[in-house]
């Protein structure tokens, strides 16, 4: 794809990450870091890319370890973020809450 | 599988992350919106590898396979309150993956155009930055390395050498497509990384992990634009978009610039202030008296601190606002940006405690209520209700936003000592006539208040 391809879509995602964030609910801010840090590890998807084509071993070998990172990254950031958006819940839903 | 599919299931896997991002504005959809944003990423790893046919698939599936079980083991076993670190540590490895690629990427040769030489050269460059920048501040965080800030004379100089000489290598880079000059670059911008998280404070920890989660998400889109994927593209701007804008919430609500923020340090440290502790005199209550404040209100607002997360009192807390509400005291916590070590994180310390998420009130949604509150219980927070915000242009905090707790009728603090917070500032509202102070271990404290309240 060319580059003014490339940075039609860039200028006009900055417009709906703009707008996505600014909805987020501030109690929510932590899972939102650690959500868009995995969705950073999107980057897994370049690595792969690379690797899959490359003839020499030496960059095969070298893309192995970003793809390990990046997994690390992308894998753990989900479920990081599951594992903090369970504890959230609303008064409605309190349990065992005598006489409420 | 064709190109054109491909592009298609792209566009389905950055629209799944867009509704992740989207069902963050409300705790009731988050989780699905965050699993809708992983079956995004499984889709597009799965079309990369049908896209590519790799030659060599099992090595990569075992890659992919170790690093995920890194991942789920690291996100598993992480303490709420050491979340911080975690995060800080994921933007890095993301960070060094993106960087890695361009590089190979460069190795590989496919491409000696000089726009795309030029990104290149930026993707190593902020890819390296975020990856040792963030393992600094994960150091930091972890106490391996002092939490106050750090500089070394001469510092400036070898921080506008390595400027100077980094861009100097961008550009050969980007002129000759050397693999040597972008090495070089990796290292240099590495220790780049470093001299910009040093002269940072423990207290402005914060910011800086926003800032490095914006800078893993410019990697991420430069990285795109190096191999031509719109994917990567749109998801690096979206994280991008996301560490700027929470960079700039918790600026604000310093009351602070990002670049006193980050260089502060430099022109003599607005962080560096005094840990010695004051011998005024203070009124200190016993848990009897305070329990009876606490217990006979009418309305009690929780200020807690971090000081309350260190302690692990989060679970002692909530027996105390449960017992107080049983008595009917309307119980609820003002919850100032800047509590804990990252953007929301003292949400998610007492959301663990299974306070429910809709008695937590931001700053400005509560502030107005101090007026009619009976007792504010300030925990293990200190200069987020520092007068002195308002009241003395001097001061380093000066201009930060605080909840107005001198508006309630009493305040009772909850304290280790009379040590200056992490800004090193005094607080003159521990002095006011309307100030109990009951020192100890935060955790010790509200389990001996519980206690007295049980037995009013």
């Amino acid at each position: 794809m060319d580059g003014s391809a490339l940075l039609t879509i860039f200028v006009l995602a900055i417009f709906v990450g703009y707008e996505v964030i600014s909805k987020v609910s501030s109690t929510l801010h932590t899972p939102l870091m650690s959500g868009s840090n995995a969705i950073s590890g999107i980057v897994l998807v370049g690595t792969i890319a690379v690797a899959a084509h490359t003839e020499s071993t030496a960059i095969f070998v070298l893309e192995l370890v970003a793809i390990v990172l990046a997994s690390v990254n992308l894998v753990g950031g989900f479920v990081v973020t599951d594992r903090m958006l369970r504890l959230f819940r609303s008064r409605g839903r309190k349990q065992k809450e005598p006489g409420a | 599988m064709s190109e054109n599919w491909a592009a298609f299931f792209y566009l389905v896997a950055a629209v799944c992350f867009i509704v992740a991002l989207k069902g963050l504005s409300s705790p009731r959809t988050a989780r699905l919106g965050n699993v809708v944003g992983a079956a995004g990423a499984l889709v597009s790893v799965l079309v990369v590898m049908a896209v590519h046919r790799p030659d060599r698939l099992v090595w990569i599936l075992i890659a992919i396979a170790v690093g995920g079980a890194i991942g789920t083991l690291a996100a598993q076993r992480v303490a709420m309150t050491a979340m911080p670190q975690m995060v800080a540590l994921f933007n890095g490895v993301g960070g060094a993956a993106g960087a890695m690629v361009a590089l190979l990427e460069l190795a590989e040769g496919t491409s000696d155009a000089v726009p795309h030489l030029a990104v290149t050269a930026f993707t190593v460059l902020i890819g390296s930055i975020t990856f040792s920048g963030s393992l600094l501040t994960f150091a930091k965080l972890q106490e391996i390395v002092t939490g106050r800030p750090m500089v070394f004379p001469g510092m400036r100089w070898v921080a506008a050498v390595s400027v100077a000489g980094s861009l100097a290598t961008g550009v050969w880079v980007t002129l000759t497509g050397s693999v040597l000059g972008a090495v070089l670059l990796a290292a240099l911008t590495l220790g780049l990384g470093l001299l910009l998280v040093l002269p940072v404070g423990g207290a402005d920890v914060p910011i800086v992990i926003s800032l490095l989660n914006a800078f893993s998400g410019i990697t991420v889109t430069a990285s795109g634009y190096v191999l031509s994927n719109t994917l990567l593209i749109v998801a690096g701007t979206l994280v991008g978009a996301s560490g700027t804008l929470l960079t700039k919430m918790m600026a604000d609500a310093m009351g602070r610039s990002l670049v006193n923020i980050l260089f502060g340090a430099f022109a003599g440290g607005s962080t560096l202030g005094s840990t010695t502790e004051s011998d005024r005199p203070v009124r200190s209550g016993g848990p009897p008296d305070i329990a009876i404040q606490l217990g006979y209100a009418r309305k009690v607002v929780v200020v807690p601190g971090y000081g309350l997360a260190v302690a692990q009192a989060q679970h002692t807390m909530r027996d105390l606002t449960d017992a107080l509400e049983s008595r009917g005291v309307e119980v609820t916590y003002a919850i100032h940006p800047v509590a804990g070590r990252m953007p929301g994180h003292m949400n998610v310390l007492l959301a663990e405690a299974d306070v429910p998420y809709d008695k937590l009130k931001e700053m400005t949604e509560v502030n107005p209520e101090f007026r009619t509150t009976d007792v504010a219980l300030v925990v293990g927070a200190n200069d987020v209700v520092n007068p002195a915000a308002h009241t003395e242009p001097g001061s380093p905090i000066y201009g930060m936003p605080i909840l107005e707790v001198a508006h309630a009728a009493s305040v009772v603090f909850l304290k280790r000592s009379m040590r200056p917070g992490f800004a090193g500032i005094e607080n003159e509202l521990l002095y006011d006539q309307k100030t109990t102070l009951l020192f100890g271990d935060a955790k010790e404290s509200l389990s001996k208040l519980l206690a007295a309240v049980k037995n009013l």
